[in-house]
């Protein structure tokens, strides 16, 4: 407990308070009035109710489109679902700077919808509620559907054969079953785009702004650390309020559910109505996440012979101080220490959580360890500048840095993996093995490891590909002699020209199969109980 | 109470480990033997050029670049106590008052600065900065576009809300992109404090499109860009810059003959980019040895290829794709930094109520 508590202190709190005080605190006193100030502005008050009202309306929208992909995923059985289901992850685990670009291309003009039927979304709500949709199918396939996959079909078969229809069977018994993990998924999908920063700065244009934006442009174009500070706190709180939902309906969901192996679940479709549904999702899945991602690689090899890819491999272009190829290098570098550093703090204050003299307090902590999810990268990353600026802590120039604002992000992910894993493992084993005269050590080794191991190395790849995508904490810090991928990949494109953008597309191209190619990996992993991700 | 132990003992050595991380960095910067340059993501120069400059001076340089222009000098302010680097290049004429006002530099006269046109010595008194480069800002058009449809490109401000352009300007954000900047002060310098928001109304009338940044501006939205081309943008008028027409010709494989874009002479407004000494500076013998370096013709010439920008040193060559591609305005409009700092704030905002909203 202390390792990971004392990490978030420094590396989280501490920067993150450092900045507030920075923009609210002037000769020495407080200026609390300035938050009354702030969030009296007609402008400021807009940017809450925006910031609200899409989030309710992307959550409502990514619930109604991706229902019926957690169905397909965990209850029919098809060729290549192995395959679909990591490559529906791989937007979650994308920059958003490059998919920004590439989602234009769908709802912008001269787009697939544009060509179709003439529609344009661009610079318009609905494609930043699509572009949220796009994001955030994964959470709810994963964390519903992973618990779809688990409930006993058994149980609505008996409520079938006693005479309810298949409808009023689902109401009455597989619905109320998924219902928590159906409000964790909602509420990990409001937060998600609660503090959208990406999507809406890039489809939204000028006239749309989160918090989340507005907290950027005021610290880093305005120069006006006062009100970011305010809307850090205004949404430092009401992340914190959902997150605290959240956690009370996790533990909900923990409550003794009739599980079963998700293998034998799942069955070929039967019937014209599971085929529907099949070819339904299949389509969705197909314009809305697939191509996006197909334009991407399309764009990749616009020029004859590969030759983005090849130009990769120039450090003449002057972009860098080395040729962008180097970039996958220093990405994987960085994501495998981040990794370490997520899996080493996540499992550390997982295995915490679930002891079972675990007070309050502690199970606040829960919570709290998914704060950084939902805290701006701008603040963070203005705080560890101005916070971690002196020795001992004098970091600013080390490459630690990068990996462990990126292990700020991968931890959370790691600690919704193990936990429900960790706090399965029955508790009269490790009783058993500690009165037998068991170290506490090695009640760990011999009971816990053995089965949290494939949790472990989910836990791991997924933080792995977080801390890949990971953009808004990197931009800040990342070194000029080694640029992550994403980082490569905005500053090709903020230069003019042919093969800057080309070389863009390529790398975001090679990104993407990196994401891909891991989360595939841990498909392979997946065969048990897992958690939410 | 052993996994206690095991655990403050771990955090113990982590935060050693790190700390150890930590003071070889900032040992790093105290060295004597190395100069560090902070600037921002445009940040670039050729390897051999920066050689030169280390064997020949004996100092290492180290680069850190820090977001875009405007991110890196709000950075640069707030650890300005303890700064990153000594040096600190790519603060501009919009942003000068910003950075003076908070004693971000210290005074130092580069060596060779009689070289430097006057005109572009905005800290001419206290020698606070250092020009180093300039470009212009200035209204790009698709050159096949007009072709296409037989009509003359614009010229000039006023011609831009003319009816034969109705629809086909697409500019940026003024709040939070500096080219988009850059032109709401070239429309306020041309129509002075009181007129450039009856212009505004002229060119909203004329249908402007305003999206956040330049790359959407230039890559999805510009019709003559090769990324708005893949994009299938449809506005041939871009706020962009007078370099971006020999960008498009050096980035691309194989170069076109000639630029696919053109430049609006009448629509330009000046950027000057300048380098300091910084305030709390570790070793600032070797950061005035690379003020001095950044005004050599050595870097002057190298400069433009890199960055897109042109020399501020007379006599510096200029390479022969921008004086054939893409020549600086002839008058363009300017502001002083002074100036800029009283209105901005101001200007901005009026002009987001009236063009956004």
């Amino acid at each position: 407990m202390a390792v990971p508590v004392a990490f978030f202190a420094v590396f989280f709190a501490y920067p993150v308070a450092a900045i507030v005080q920075r923009g609210l605190k002037a000769d020495g006193a407080w200026q609390f009035g300035r938050i009354a100030d702030v969030v009296a502005q007609p402008d400021i008050r807009h940017v809450l109710w925006f910031t609200t009202w899409q989030a309710l309306a992307s959550t409502a929208l990514t619930l109604l489109v991706a229902l019926p992909g957690a169905y397909v995923f965990a209850r029919l059985d098809f060729p290549g679902r192995q395959v679909l289901r990591a490559v529906v992850t791989v937007p979650f685990v994308l920059p958003t700077v490059v998919v920004g670009t590439a989602f234009l291309a769908l709802v912008g003009r001269g787009g697939l919808l544009d060509e179709l039927w003439g529609v344009r979304l661009d610079t318009t709500v609905w494609a930043i509620l699509l572009a949220h949709v796009f994001f955030n199918y994964a959470v709810v396939v994963r964390t519903v559907g992973g618990l779809w996959a688990q409930l006993d079909p058994r149980q609505e078969e008996a409520a079938r054969m006693l005479g309810a229809s298949p409808l009023s069977a689902w109401r009455k018994v597989t619905l109320p079953a998924l219902a928590p993990a159906l409000a964790a998924a909602a509420l990990m999908v409001f937060l998600f785009t609660f503090t959208s920063f990406g999507v809406v700065q890039i489809l939204g244009g000028p006239t749309f702004s989160t918090i989340e934006v507005e907290i950027y442009r005021q610290t880093s174009e305005i120069f006006d650390l006062s009100t970011a500070a305010v809307l850090t706190v205004v949404q430092f709180l009401a992340v914190g309020a959902i997150l605290a939902v959240h956690a009370w309906t996790v533990r909900r969901r923990e409550a003794a559910l009739k599980l079963v192996d998700a293998s034998v679940t799942a069955r070929r479709p039967r019937g014209a109505g599971q085929r529907a549904v099949l070819a339904g999702v299949l389509a969705t899945v197909a314009v809305l996440l697939l191509l996006p991602l197909a334009v991407l690689v399309q764009r990749s090899l616009g020029a004859p012979g590969f030759g983005y890819y090849r130009a990769l491999t120039n450090a003449d272009g002057g972009t860098f101080l080395v040729a962008p190829i180097d970039a996958i290098g220093a990405s994987l570098s960085y994501a495998v220490a981040a990794t370490a550093i997520a899996v080493v703090i996540g499992g550390l204050a997982a295995a915490a959580l679930t002891r079972r003299d675990a007070g309050r307090i502690v199970r606040g902590f829960d919570a709290l360890l998914m704060l950084p999810l939902g805290v701006s990268a701008v603040t963070v990353g203005f705080g560890f500048l101005i916070a971690l600026d002196k020795p001992p802590l004098d970091l600013r120039q080390s490459w630690i840095l990068v990996p462990l604002a990126q292990a700020l992000v991968g931890a959370p992910f790691v600690v919704r993996t193990m936990l429900p894993v960790l706090r399965a493992v029955d508790v009269r084993l490790r009783e058993a093995a500690a009165v037998l005269g068991a170290s506490p050590w090695r009640v760990w080794r011999e009971v816990d490891l053995p089965m949290v191991r494939r949790a472990l190395l989910i836990a791991a790849g997924f933080a792995f590909a977080v801390s890949l995508g990971e953009f808004g904490a990197t931009v800040f810090i990342a070194r000029p002699d080694n640029p992550t991928l994403p980082v490569a990949v905005a500053r090709l494109l903020a230069r003019p020209g042919d093969l800057n953008y080309g070389q863009a597309m390529a790398l975001s191209t090679i990104l993407m199969v990196v994401c891909a190619v891991a989360l595939l990996v841990l498909e392979r992993l997946r065969t048990d109980r897992t958690g939410e991700f | 109470m052993h996994t206690k132990w095991i655990a403050a003992a771990a955090t113990g050595l982590g935060l050693v480990a790190v700390s150890a991380c930590g003071s070889s960095g900032s040992q790093a910067s105290t060295d004597s033997k190395t100069v560090t340059l902070v600037s921002h993501d445009s940040w670039a120069a050729s390897k051999g050029v920066i050689a030169a400059f280390e064997k020949q001076s004996g100092y290492t340089v180290k680069v850190l670049k820090d977001g875009d222009a405007g991110q890196a000098v709000n950075k640069a302010i707030l650890t300005k106590d303890n700064p990153q680097g000594d040096v600190f290049f790519g603060v501009d004429n919009t942003l000068l008052s910003r950075a003076l006002d908070n004693g971000l530099f210290q005074p130092y006269r580069a060596g060779g600065l009689d070289q430097v046109g006057a005109a572009y010595q905005l800290d001419r008194d206290k020698h606070r900065v250092t020009p180093i480069d300039y470009g212009d800002i200035c209204v790009n058009y698709d050159k096949k576009y007009f072709a296409d449809h037989k009509l003359t490109p614009p010229a000039s401000f006023d011609d831009l809300v003319k009816p034969q352009y109705k629809n086909l300007l697409v500019t940026e954000n003024a709040a939070t992109s500096s080219p988009g900047l850059g032109f709401l002060l070239g429309s306020a310098a041309q129509y002075g404090d009181n007129g450039w928001q009856g212009y505004w109304k002229k060119l909203k009338a004329n249908g402007v499109k305003v999206v956040d940044g330049w790359e959407q501006a230039y890559n999805e939205e510009f019709s003559g860009s090769a990324g708005g081309r893949k994009a299938k943008g449809t506005r041939p008028l871009v706020v962009s810059y007078a370099s971006s027409p020999p960008a498009e010709v050096v980035f691309a494989d194989p170069r076109p003959k000639t630029a696919p874009t053109g430049v609006a002479t009448g629509t330009c407004f000046r950027q000057i980019e300048f380098a300091g000494l910084l305030s709390n500076a570790r070793n600032t013998k070797g950061g005035k040895a690379f003020i001095d370096f950044l005004i050599s013709k050595r870097f002057q010439e190298d400069m433009p290829l890199n960055m897109f920008v042109y020399p501020v040193v007379k006599g510096a060559t200029v390479p022969a794709e921008f004086t054939q591609y893409g020549p600086p305005a002839e008058h363009p409009e300017t502001m002083a930094p002074g100036k800029i700092a009283d209105n901005r704030d101001q200007w901005v905002k009026s002009w987001t109520s009236l063009v956004l909203k």
